[in-house]
């Protein structure tokens, strides 16, 4: 059977068509998880697309985390079940504390839309464990908020446990240690900025972001 | 009582403001070159009901540093008044 992932749709997403596209493209079946849903169902894999949730009122992430589906989707992380938040979901997962730092505005202070090469830092997470270390990867970057923040702290644990699965080649927004993409102590949860599920197909420019679907896949098959 | 509460929240100090130093930079062309330490950030004000002063504080607090800051980046102030807002 084809694993199943659930997309969460916020009031405000805006990339759950894209991501189950791409999804459908690897072999995964798919379906929506409204916010307001009290469960997941039984889907094998959770996927937080990008977009404005609530409008990104107050902060990116902030209402969201709120939304009764957030609740379902942080008892299945917890169970071990691979969760994934792309771009606006990365912000929702960190302000659900899910996963630890935050992001701020781009140090340009400008919303950036643009091709990006980031580096594969860790192997050791759900969306990355079928690719080298070191691959390199160009994915589109779509956001105001992507400069990952975090404290010392953090930052010394998110290196010392191989934490920090994808690096900017070249820091487009002003990121702590370069980072684009960080996982959870069970390496089941991971947020990213870029948008793997955009670059799909070399017809619209990038396919790279399959190897990392199907890495959520392969590990997602129930 | 009815309290009026006033919350400020701010980015903390050394994390990148890039809002506040573009303003900043823009001072000069308006003659304004003895300005610095520009900061920018978000006022939130609502009334509450409670027992006390403190206890006003201390709910407002929590809704400060729960919600309407992200404590990873931002501090709260937080201050409450007797009266309507």
């Amino acid at each position: 059977m084809a694993p199943l992932v659930g997309v969460v749709v916020f009031p405000g997403t805006n990339c759950e068509h894209d991501v189950v596209t791409a999804f459908e493209l690897v072999g995964a079946q798919t379906r929506f998880l409204w916010h307001g849903e009290r469960s997941v169902g039984d889907v094998d894999a959770v996927v937080i697309p990008g977009g404005f949730a609530h409008g990104d009122y107050l902060r990116p992430g902030a209402i969201a985390r709120f939304s009764p589906v957030m609740e379902a989707v942080a008892e299945f992380a917890g169970s071990g079940g691979p969760v994934v938040g792309i771009c606006n979901g990365f912000q929702v997962l960190t302000e659900a504390g899910l996963l630890p730092g935050a992001l701020g505005k781009n140090s340009g202070l400008r919303f950036m839309c643009v091709p990006t090469t980031v580096t594969i830092a860790s192997a050791r997470s759900v969306l990355t464990s079928g690719v080298a270390v070191g691959s390199e990867l160009t994915l589109p970057l779509n956001n105001f908020d992507g400069n990952y923040v975090c404290d010392d702290r953090v930052l010394d644990e998110l290196r010392g446990e191989d934490r920090i699965v994808l690096r900017y080649t070249d820091n487009p927004n002003g990121s702590t240690d370069d980072i684009a993409g960080i996982c959870n102590q069970g390496r089941n949860v991971v947020g990213l900025m870029p948008h793997p599920e955009r670059a799909s197909s070399e017809l619209t420019g990038s396919a790279d972001g399959l190897v990392l679907l199907r890495s959520l896949l392969s590990v997602a098959v129930g | 009582m009815r309290f009026a509460a006033h919350v400020e929240v701010r980015l903390r100090p050394g994390i990148a403001d890039p809002e506040s130093a573009t303003i900043e930079r823009a001072l000069p062309a308006l003659g304004f070159d003895d300005v610095s330490s520009m900061t920018t950030g978000r006022s939130f004000r609502f009334e509450l009901e409670a027992d006390s002063a403190e206890a006003a504080q201390s709910r407002a607090e929590a809704l400060a540093t729960q919600l309407l800051a992200n404590p990873v980046m931002e501090d709260a102030q937080v201050s409450v008044s007797v009266g309507v807002g």
